[in-house]
């Protein structure tokens, strides 16, 4: 089964504890936050489980249609929008628990003071594309 | 492995088959597909049964195939004119289908991503699940930009010279996208340059060439651990490889000998004298500065602008940077990591620190992006410390 991990730039639950940027870290302390990501995701991928990571640029806007003829109607970037998605990892795992196990585990990355960020991240299942039995 | 199983001799062949295809009477779009399937049945075959002469055995496989193609379009369409079609009578060498070729997949009605996946399968003699590998989307989706291509560019003669300029742009962006899947892109434009310099003998071919050499002269020092981005100046110059800055310092030498100085010439005249350097410390910043009022000349861009001022601040301090800077439009990628710096080497560690990681936000790779917040964090260290 496919699950998507979410990262936010802003946006969820309450944060656990206060937030330092990550440009007000040390530099060992941001090296070992690269580290941990990436080891993560070579982790994932020794045991079959990892399928995609790709990160977003701040930047960006929503855009609709305004009618047929009519250029799109584009608002933002984003300066209203308490929900900003930074990127996201999916992951092909056995089951909702051990998707719950590895998403704890990525929101542990070391932070401030190599104590976990405790970051909320969402997780979402993906629908399959299996039709479901007729009988 | 045999020779003819080594995949860059075998991908060689592709241009050179195409204008065979062509020759005999078959149209761009229809050779380069059969040549496309003839090369992938070669790669399936091959390895347990070369052919004693790999280009005939292309040519042979891919005719069979177009005219496969043409008699169940016959079918539909009478199109037996094609098949009887006599080849040219016009004696043409392979050398210059192959140029012409170039021309083609680079026309410059084409959009650039589309002309760079042209270029790649037929000049380049990548298959199109390569090509789609390395750029990171789905095979499906690169074979219908290949087809859409070919589609536009239906109807051209393949017997005219074309723009060179944008050949060597599209060679320049292959260049830059790297790696990706099992092909090292920017191995095999450097390739596809050598080969268009040894068909083609305009000085600016020379200069894209002795540029990419230069440049990939230092991929290996390019990164540390993890992926992070190393700058030029902390780069370790001994993993430099000294056999293509030799090669290209003596391409970039030959072309500026012929004293019609162009865009890629002056580009790769900067990366010479940083490969001369035996430090960063030594770096002949005065010359680079004098190269970027050329380049400036040729081609006044605020990327060239940016970059100057980035040379002026270590030629001649960072008040003289931050004054050439100021000449570089705002919305400029990568002027906020610049303006950095110069602010930095001006000591105003605060300011620099906050612009390092507005840099960050607004980068555009996660590399650059984890570097610039690196830079934020050093700045800051280096500023708390007594």
């Amino acid at each position: 089964m496919k699950y998507l991990l979410l990262k936010h730039y802003r946006g969820g639950p309450t944060p656990a504890h206060g937030w330092t940027p990550m440009d007000r870290w040390t530099p060992a302390e941001v090296d070992a936050h690269m580290q941990y990501m990436s080891d993560f995701a070579d982790r994932l991928r020794e045991t079959g489980e990892f399928v995609d990571s790709q990160a977003l640029a701040e930047r960006g806007a929503f855009v609709r249609a305004d009618g047929p003829g009519r250029p799109p109607v584009t608002d933002g970037p984003f300066a209203e929008t308490k929900d900003l998605i930074a990127g996201w990892m999916v992951i092909d795992v056995e089951s909702w628990d051990r998707a719950v196990e590895l998403a704890g585990e990525l929101s542990a990355a070391p932070g401030a003071g190599g104590e976990p960020i405790d970051e909320w991240l969402e997780v979402r299942p993906f629908l399959t594309g299996v039709p479901g039995n007729d009988e | 492995m045999s020779p003819a199983l080594d995949p860059v001799l075998v991908r060689e062949l592709v241009p050179a088959v195409i204008g065979v295809l062509v020759r005999r009477g078959a149209d761009f779009a229809s050779a380069e597909d059969a040549v496309q399937e003839a090369l992938i049945r070669a790669l399936d075959v091959w390895p347990d049964d070369p052919p004693r002469d790999p280009r005939a055995w292309l040519v042979a496989a891919a005719w069979r195939r177009f005219l496969d193609a043409v008699r169940s379009e016959a079918s539909r369409r009478d199109r037996e004119d094609v098949v009887d079609a006599e080849p040219s009578a016009e004696a043409v060498s392979g050398a210059d289908d192959t140029l012409r070729l170039y021309f083609l997949c680079a026309h410059p009605t084409l959009p650039p991503a589309a002309a760079v996946a042209l270029t790649l399968r037929a000049v380049g003699g990548l298959t199109t699940r390569q090509i789609a590998d390395a750029h990171l989307v789905p095979e499906a989706t690169m074979a219908q930009r290949i087809s859409r291509a070919k589609k536009k560019l239906e109807g051209l003669p393949l017997d005219r010279p074309g723009d060179l300029g944008t050949v060597l742009r599209v060679l320049y962006l292959v260049f830059n996208e790297g790696y990706g899947g099992d092909v090292d892109l920017a191995a095999e434009a450097v390739r596809l340059a050598r080969q268009l310099a040894s068909l083609s003998d305009e000085p600016e071919v020379a200069g894209l060439l002795a540029l990419v050499l230069l440049h990939h002269a230092r991929r290996a020092s390019r990164t540390g651990p993890g992926g992070r981005l190393v700058p030029l100046a902390e780069q370790d110059r001994s993993r430099w490889d000294t056999t293509l800055i030799t090669e290209g310092v003596a391409v970039l030498q030959a072309a500026l000998a012929r004293d019609r100085l162009g865009e890629y010439q002056a580009q790769a005249a900067i990366a010479a004298l940083h490969a001369d350097a035996p430090s960063a410390d030594e770096t002949d910043w005065l010359q680079i500065v004098e190269w970027y009022d050329e380049l400036l000349a040729l081609a006044d861009t605020p990327v060239v602008r940016l970059n100057r001022a980035v040379a002026v601040g270590e030629a001649d301090g960072p008040q003289a940077g931050l004054a050439a800077l100021a000449e570089v439009p705002d919305d400029v990628p990568r002027r906020t990591a610049v303006l950095a710096h110069l602010r930095e080497r001006s000591g105003d560690l605060d300011v620099a620190a906050g612009l390092y990681a507005e840099a960050a936000r607004a980068a555009g790779s996660v590399a650059e992006r984890d570097h610039l917040t690196r830079e934020a964090t050093r700045v800051r260290a280096a500023r708390q410390e007594p």
